[in-house]
């Protein structure tokens, strides 16, 4: 059963319609086909208009929808073969963090991301795809074993944040952010990241230092949710709903077009019309391409040069100007 | 009408600053204590040892040799790059923080001496904006890195913050990666960096240089995590115990390094350069 968010829903009777035809029709019957085509054609015409004029808000919902494409799923359709790997070694496997090698177009990339569940019982599983610090600690232990390999690292992150727990807290969740942070900036083989789903403020970033970040079309990144920065500044006035998230979701400049024009990310890989959930294969194909791209131009770097580059990227975010000056 | 002086003071402010007026109303032990009190024992409760919050101004009095200190980067301020207003514009809101607390933005960084040691310093404000860094924090504490690796001389910085700048969206979120590299430029070049956090710090300067001093030292019963208390009662939906992210707590599960009494802080800091700095460190 599909999932389909409130401005999805003209698209539902469609989507129904056309499945019930294609299934009468089987490929045999010339009179439903045409009907059929001519139904994808309006589906698709749609897909475009909802499409082109959704709100970051709705955005951010549609980064979120359930039947996203997560991690895993990109993993399985862009390697041949991936091997998974468990554990921190120090504490335990956080399941909200997969990490493994696999190929890529012949290639072995060590392959690191949040994981988000699907269903009740994996939702839970997988924290809903929010890290304690055992899945950070994961992370930087197989992005040192890359090093140690010299293959490159490849990151999908989609979280709604690091765990705010009492365990989390309890061990260290802020220092195993911040030494992944410090760590990525130094590590000898090119990191590629994708932001794929939510990017969720310091628990995204914990897996996204990088040589080249990239954002999917509808992913979001922000330093805050719309919800949290709804009630921080509009609490006070009364209750916050849709309208306070709309509003706060556009000041924050959270998707990937607001990002890419303020410089802090390095490119936008376009999802077919409806979103990557509509269309996994072909938005793995995008990726794909960016990806081997990226990492032809990374590839040919010494690493002392790679890292040099990596850290000058970081070096000039920031938005400034000196008192006089007229910011 | 009380018979200590009542004082308008701002929402965010009112637990823990010291109020004007003759007496104060300790935060943690609810005893009036005598204002100048206070003030003689570092702006410690005399009472139950609680560490009342202090400006950057005042931290830098208590940490450096007088006169010692040649500020940094004292002119950059944000350049609001989202346009961001809520109830107030961004660039209003930065101007009334300015004009009251003497601060271009919630860090204060600069060259100074720890009882002779040549130090690089720097020191959050948590009455500017929370302490929250944006642009300019990531920017200083950065540039106070470097500076620590082009003058070979130690890097102190004392935190409190609530975490990263929502008004600067990601241009926030990133400074934590630009300062956890400069820092990690810093050990690579075998600089030592105290981090000392003091009463609160959180979030996006919690999770990025202040967790990554080579010695970490915090303030008795300074609350110090990744997220704030009411953000996990929410989430767990149960009450957190008092000691949970007290600076003992992380002491105790082996996070920090000490904890230190405010008047102990300048020796210990002192202490500690003296022994790790060989030959070419020292001033
Ligand atoms: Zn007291």
């Amino acid at each position: 059963m599909k999932y389909y968010l409130d401005f999805e829903k003209p698209l539902q009777e469609i989507d129904l319609r056309i499945e019930e035809l294609r299934r009468l029709s089987n490929g045999k019957n010339s009179a439903l086909d045409t009907e059929l085509s001519s139904l994808q054609s309006r589906a698709e015409k749609l897909l475009q208009e909802i499409f082109s004029n959704i709100t970051p808000w709705q955005r951010t919902l549609v980064a979120r929808h359930p039947d996203r494409p997560y991690t895993l799923d990109y993993i399985g359709m862009l390697t041949d073969d991936f091997v998974e790997l468990h554990g921190d070694r120090h504490f335990g496997d956080d399941r909200a963090v997969v990490g493994g090698f696999g190929s890529i177009d012949g290639r072995t990339f060590f392959i690191i991301g949040h994981q988000k569940g699907r269903g009740t019982r994996e939702r839970i599983e997988r924290n809903f795809g929010q890290p304690h610090p055992e899945g950070y600690r994961k992370a930087l232990r197989l992005m040192k074993m890359a090093e140690q390999f010299r293959k490159p690292v490849l990151t999908f992150i989609d979280t709604p944040g690091a765990y705010p727990g009492i365990g989390a807290e309890e061990r260290g969740q802020s220092e195993a952010i911040a030494r992944n942070l410090m760590e990525m900036s130094l590590l000898r083989t090119p990191i590629i990241s994708v932001v794929i789903g939510e990017g969720g403020s310091g628990g995204a970033l914990g897996l996204s230092v990088s040589d080249r970040l990239y954002m999917l079309e509808n992913a979001i990144y922000s330093v805050i949710s719309p919800e949290g920065c709804a009630a921080i500044l509009w609490k006070k006035d009364g209750e916050v709903g849709q309208d306070e998230y709309t509003r706060a979701a556009e000041a924050l400049k959270l998707t990937a077009r607001d990002l890419l024009g303020l410089g802090i990310i390095d490119g936008m890989i376009p999802e077919p019309p409806g979103g990557a959930h509509r269309a996994p294969e072909e938005t793995a194909e995008n990726m794909k391409r960016e990806i081997l791209k990226a990492v032809d131009e990374l590839s040919g770097l010494p690493p002392e040069r790679l890292v040099e580059s990596r850290y000058q990227k970081l070096r000039r975010i920031g938005a400034l100007s000196s008192q006089g000056e007229s910011p | 009408m009380a018979w200590f002086k009542k004082v308008r003071i701002r929402k965010e402010d009112k637990r823990v600053k010291i109020p004007e007026g003759l007496w104060v109303k300790c935060g943690n032990c609810k005893e009036i204590v005598y204002r100048k009190e206070v003030l003689r024992n570092l702006q410690v409760c005399p009472k139950c040892n609680y560490h009342f919050r202090i400006s950057a101004r005042e931290r830098l009095r208590l940490l450096v040799d007088q006169n010692t200190f040649q500020e940094l980067d004292a002119d950059l301020v944000s350049s609001d790059p989202l346009r961001f207003r809520d109830s107030l514009p961004y660039l209003d809101r930065l101007k009334k923080s300015r004009e009251s607390s003497g601060l271009s933005d919630a860090v204060l960084t600069g060259e100074a001496k720890i009882k002779g040691i040549g130090v690089i310093i720097g020191i959050l404000d948590f009455s500017f904006m929370g302490g929250s860094m944006g642009s300019v924090v990531g920017e200083k504490v950065t540039r106070a890195a470097e500076t620590a690796i082009a003058r070979r001389y130690p890097l102190v910085i004392v935190s409190a913050s609530g975490g990263a700048r929502m008004q600067e969206g990601m241009f926030s979120l990133m400074q934590m990666a630009k300062t956890s590299a400069a820092v990690g430029r810093l050990k690579q070049e075998g600089i030592p960096y105290i981090s000392i956090l003091s009463d609160p710090t959180f979030g996006g300067v919690s999770a990025s240089f202040a967790m990554l001093g080579d010695i970490i030292i915090a303030e008795p019963r300074s609350l110090i995590g990744f997220a704030g208390p009411r953000v996990i009662e929410q989430t767990i939906k149960q009450q957190l115990p008092d000691d949970f992210q007290r600076a003992e707590f992380l002491l105790e599960h082996g996070l920090i390094d000490m904890v230190v009494d405010r008047k102990h802080l300048k020796e210990t800091v002192a202490r500690i350069l003296r022994l790790l700095l060989t030959e070419p460190y020292r001033e």
